[in-house]
């Protein structure tokens, strides 16, 4: 069986030479605008940012993934239009999409470049990445983080295209690319502008109980002083239902699913994939660090056990899962 | 040309003969020509629907309606894959909503359907996309704009355009049930506690601020969303029809509201019309400006 692929994110220059001096097989990262899903200010890479950077990876023998993956606003296609020839033109290793636009402006420009179908296309069924396959040729398909294991192992089975896996980082705890609660509190959501929860709509007040995170001026949770308030995301706000107040969608944790990696593996996953393009080279670093090590003594047909530990306190809050990967809340 | 008047599929778990009720007196509305049927939220509430909906269509094609059935906004299970594939054959029903692209690889060639809002469809050449595979109409995605839809319009003048037009926007789905996790249960063991809230339950931030309702896997807005741009806009964007989302306050008046509304254009008398039928949330409508979708509706 060979190694699985170790997919690593780069914000910026900095961070893509970071992932791939600490073991990344390949990085992924996006133009700055809002072609991209992590459209934060300061985030991301001009094209002559990005072909200096496919020069390094490949001198490295590293891939460079660009990920072109939100939905084209109608009327202002040309924007897509020029990321995609921007990626190709700086020869990228393959292109992540999931707009059917996109991806069809991908195979007008390009009948071989590789295409992978972002998780924003929540592509979850055999059914669906036939669909993808067959219509654009889409070589891999990236799977929303609310599939079990098993849900994937099965998955892989009928799979015409090969499998990539989140398996460190934020957690979407709706299906990627079908959710508008970002939008309906602050008007930007993934899908129409590549970012949820705006930085411009965030704010922390002081209060005399702790911290108040707020979006678009409502209040998503209430940290005591002193405990590390998280960034506010819908899905990850305490809420109130019959008056009493709990994480109603999900805790807030992150995704660590290191000790999963052998069984992903057996399954037949191709590449496993790290979250994170606006976090820093030092968290990069560290995390592809410790996957590294990771793959390799799964290689060496050892285990992965004495790695598992070494990122806690990356966690949001501390706190990690394994996600719906062991499907607990079934 | 007339803006028509459409009844989108019951999002939420309602009991056998509520159903039956709602049908049998929506069967009697003479605004209304087409009615989506189906279970579009979980699979797990399929053979609950399928054990009213048929019966329901049949009274409605009796009574001269023009029935679509409307399939799973996301697919997970291998039950939901064997269902799709069922109403996806030659035999099945002849006019298709399909909600989850998985669809469109099921579906005959030349087969036509209309594309329904829970498909990520955001501009003109994703739409031509699905035109050229045989979609005859869309009912747009709930985030964009009457602008955006306009475009999409400009980009494929013969797709007929349906809106979202009246009720709890349908925000998000998940993998995992909400009602379920709420009531302590697990998705398999869910005892379909969904059917306690017929309207969804009320989703509240700590500050009290009424946000979200849930709704089993789905999560909606609480406020009421309504389509009050002038006819002559909706028109000018390419509307041919407005779909109004059951809920359980009375939707004869809401129908007979925006029936007026097509006629007068009057906004005020819409929208006062509209608050007077014991509406489950306050009125929103910020999405079709390119504005926050919770912004409350105001008479201008």
């Amino acid at each position: 069986m060979g190694s699985i692929e170790l997919v690593c994110p780069a914000g910026s220059p900095a961070m893509l030479e970071a992932a791939i001096e600490a073991g990344a097989d390949s990085v992924y990262c996006g133009l700055r605008d809002e072609t991209n899903a992590r459209n934060f200010p300061g985030l991301n890479f001009d094209a002559s940012e990005l072909t200096r950077a496919v020069d390094f990876a490949h001198r490295k023998g590293a891939k460079v993934l660009v990920a072109i993956n939100t939905f084209a606003r109608a009327g202002g296609e040309d924007r897509w239009r020029s990321s995609v020839g921007a990626a190709i033109t700086a020869g990228a290793d393959a292109i992540i999409a999931a707009d059917l636009a996109v991806l069809a402006h991908v195979r007008e420009l390009s009948p071989t470049v590789r295409l992978h179908l972002s998780v924003q296309a929540a592509a979850n069924t055999p059914e669906a990445i036939r669909f993808y396959v067959e219509t654009f040729g889409v070589r891999r398909v990236v799977v929303p983080r609310v599939m079990s294991a098993p849900e994937i192992a099965e998955l892989i089975k009928e799979s015409p295209a090969e499998i990539e896996a989140f398996v460190f980082g934020g957690l979407c705890v709706m299906t990627e690319g079908r959710c508008a609660l970002s939008s309906y509190v602050s008007g930007q959501s993934p899908n129409l502008s590549g970012v949820c929860s705006p930085p411009e709509a965030v704010s922390f007040e002081r209060t005399a109980e702790g911290m108040v995170s707020r979006l678009a001026g409502l209040a998503l949770d209430k940290t005591p002083a002193g405990a590390t308030a998280g960034y506010p995301t819908l899905c990850k706000g305490r809420f109130a239902t019959d008056g009493e107040a709990a994480y109603l969608f999900e805790e807030p944790t992150s995704l660590n699913a290191m000790g999963l990696l052998a069984r992903l593996r057996d399954a037949g996953v191709t590449a496993v994939k790290i979250e994170g393009r606006q976090r820093g080279k030092a968290y990069v670093a560290r995390v592809t660090g410790a996957f590294r090590k990771a793959i390799d003594a799964l290689d060496r047909g050892g285990s992965t056990a004495p790695y598992e530990h070494m990122l806690t306190d990356l966690a949001e809050g501390g706190r990690e899962t394994e996600g719906a990967y062991n499907r607990r809340w079934r | 040309m007339t803006l028509e008047i459409t009844l989108g599929p019951l999002l939420f778990n309602w009991a056998a003969e509520d159903i039956a009720g709602f049908y049998e007196r929506m069967a009697g509305e003479p605004l209304v020509r087409r009615i989506y049927l189906g279970e579009v939220v979980c699979g797990k509430r399929e053979p609950l629907a399928a054990a009213t909906l048929p019966e329901a269509a049949d009274r409605l094609r009796d009574a001269g309606k023009e029935v679509v059935w409307s399939t799973l906004g996301l697919i997970s299970s291998p039950r939901d894959r064997r269902l799709l594939q069922g109403v996806a054959q030659q035999d099945g029903p002849r006019l298709l909503e399909l909600n989850d692209i998985a669809a469109l690889s099921l579906l005959p060639p030349g087969r036509t359907f209309i594309a329904g809002p829970l498909l990520n469809i955001y501009n003109g050449s994703a739409a031509q996309i699905l035109v050229d595979r045989g979609c005859e109409r869309l009912c747009a995605n709930v985030e964009l704009s009457l602008a955006a839809i306009g475009e999409i319009h400009r980009a494929c003048p013969d797709l007929e355009i349906e809106l979202f037009g009246f009720g709890r926007l349908p925000l998000a789905l998940s993998a995992r049930c909400h009602h379920a996790r709420q009531a302590g249960l697990s998705k398999d063991t869910c005892r379909f506690v969904c059917d306690r809230d017929p309207d969804g339950q009320a989703v509240q931030t700590l500050e009290g601020a009424s946000i979200f309702s849930i709704n089993g896997i789905q999560t909606l807005s609480h406020g009421v969303h309504t389509v009050a741009a002038s006819p002559d806009d909706l028109r000018a964007a390419g509307v041919r029809a407005l779909r109004l989302s059951p809920h359980v306050c009375d939707m004869s008046a809401v129908i007979a509201a925006y029936g007026r509304y097509f006629e007068t254009g009057d906004r005020g008398r819409l929208l006062a019309q509209l608050r007077a039928c014991d509406l489950p949330g306050p009125l929103v409508d910020g999405y079709l400006d390119g504005a926050p979708g919770m912004r409350l509706a105001a008479a201008l």
